[in-house]
């Protein structure tokens, strides 16, 4: 039987620490140790995205990533990340545009759009659909997802060339 | 979908982790980014008892230039070769194939060793490599050693590592003025395994190639050098005819495995694809330079 670890974590903020067995992957970790249930299993092998989260900043597969993996580390969940409200604007966006049916799909979606909106600020369409490849919607929303996603790109570039112009007439 | 049970270890040392190895040997599974380490525990085609987390090895990071080889280590993540300014510089090629690689949050924890450990034949890493006559580190308790890329990867996901030891990186020559590098990939959608791939690492004197190295993914079952090829296009300018003499050339030389939805004759077609594309893109980039 293999041994249990202890596991040091920052998950939304909050400091845990809890043992865990090495074989549990993050997401399993998150849902049932932390009943945190907003990220989601779909495939389980890194193809569908729907389990995306952030480790020490930077997206990833909580499936293809062990708990124990994470150990010293900060996570970010759909929770923590609409609580900041760091994305306020891309889930209204979401909403505005229908960009979610049944919505399993859109946690992924906007965890890996957040990480998109911060790295490629001037990603063109394509570009955008190029990076959301990665995440499936079952309900085949994707013109939606991706319209919301652009539009939040233009809005962001529009407010923040309008701040220095702003400055300039104060 | 759940994996089987593992003990798991992060070795804070090379010599930690080399004993590890020694005394586990193939009950042990070296762990890096774990993109397809972590979905082959899950579908339980591999069950080892122990999991060896190398990601503390900090002497397995970085990119550096060491004389005219750029050296990236093994624990270099696909993103960080995305981003990194060196590698831009000093190896293109790496550059323009790595979005190629699964997505974002993948690339995000893939590593550059693992994928040249692993040896699928459908990855990026391997084929550019093997295009750009790129150098395997390997270290063992024994001591250190290089072998070029054509002679690491030899059969589906075989490799010339042996069994203590472990891939420490990988370095390509610096690019020069004189070189043209490209890389493209076909996939049923962006991120996906290739169906055909090409990578081309050519030099030119003006318009006239002096090497022009041709990579294929997603064709063999090892990154496919088409070697006959490449010796026809040595000495000539790339225009429309030499290119169509290529790929005339990769049509008898090519002889591509099927996987479960691409037959070989659509395998071989979308090779030649990739090389018209690639050979002319090179022509009109050295005739542009050449005027």
């Amino acid at each position: 039987m293999a041994s249990l670890q202890t596991l040091q974590v920052e998950v939304n903020g909050q400091a845990q620490v809890r043992s865990v067995a090495p074989r549990q992957h993050l997401v399993d970790f998150i849902r049932n140790e932390l009943g945190l249930k907003g990220s989601h299993l779909g495939c389980e092998h890194g193809v569908c995205g729907a389990c995306t989260v952030e480790v020490n900043g930077r997206i990833v597969r909580g499936c293809l990533t062990l708990a124990v993996q994470a150990q010293g580390g900060k996570v970010r969940t759909i929770e923590g990340l609409s609580a900041d409200g760091d994305v306020r604007d891309l889930q209204d966006a979401f909403v505005r545009n229908n960009a979610l049916q049944c919505g399993f799909c859109t946690p992924g979606m906007v965890m890996a759009a957040k990480e998109l909106l911060e790295a490629k600020p001037d990603a063109t369409r394509e570009e955008v659909r190029e990076w959301m490849s990665g995440n499936y919607c079952r309900c085949t929303g994707y013109q939606a997802i991706i319209d919301a996603i652009c539009e939040t790109l233009a809005e962001r570039a529009k407010n923040s060339s309008s701040r220095p112009s702003e400055k300039v007439s104060v | 979908m759940k994996s089987a049970a593992f003990d798991y270890v992060k070795p804070a040392a090379m010599a930690e982790l080399f004993e590890l190895l020694q005394s586990h040997g193939d009950d042990a599974r070296i762990l890096a980014g774990g993109q397809t380490l972590l979905a082959t525990l899950n579908m339980r085609l591999s069950e080892p008892k122990l999991v060896i987390d190398i990601t503390g090895l900090q002497e397995l990071r970085g990119i550096h230039q060491v004389g005219d080889r750029l050296f990236i280590g093994a624990l270099t993540t696909h993103t960080e070769i995305e981003n990194s300014a060196l590698v831009s510089q000093h190896a293109p090629m790496l550059t323009m194939a790595a979005p190629h690689i699964a997505h974002r949050a993948i690339r995000n924890s893939g590593t550059w060793g693992g994928s040249i450990a692993y040896g699928d034949p459908a990855a990026e890493w391997p084929c550019c490599l093997c295009a750009m006559d790129g150098h395997v580190h390997l270290q063992s308790p024994n001591g250190s050693r290089k072998i070029s890329a054509t002679d690491f990867f030899i059969d589906l996901y075989t490799t010339a590592l042996a069994p203590d030891e472990v891939v420490v990186g990988a370095d390509v020559p610096l690019a020069s003025q004189a070189d043209w590098f490209a890389f493209d990939e076909l996939a049923r959608r962006h991120g996906d395994y290739a169906v055909a791939g090409l990578a081309v690492a050519a030099s030119f004197t003006g318009k006239v190639a002096q090497r022009v190295n041709l990579a294929f993914l997603g064709i063999g079952t090892i990154p496919w050098r088409a070697r006959r090829t490449e010796a026809l296009l040595v000495g000539k300018t790339l225009d429309l005819a030499t290119v169509e003499i290529a790929v005339a050339s990769l049509k008898a030389e090519l002889d591509p495995l099927p996987d479960l939805t691409h037959s070989p004759e659509t395998k071989r077609h979308l090779a030649t694809v990739l090389a018209r594309r690639l050979l002319s893109a090179a022509h009109a980039n050295r005739s542009a330079i050449a005027v």
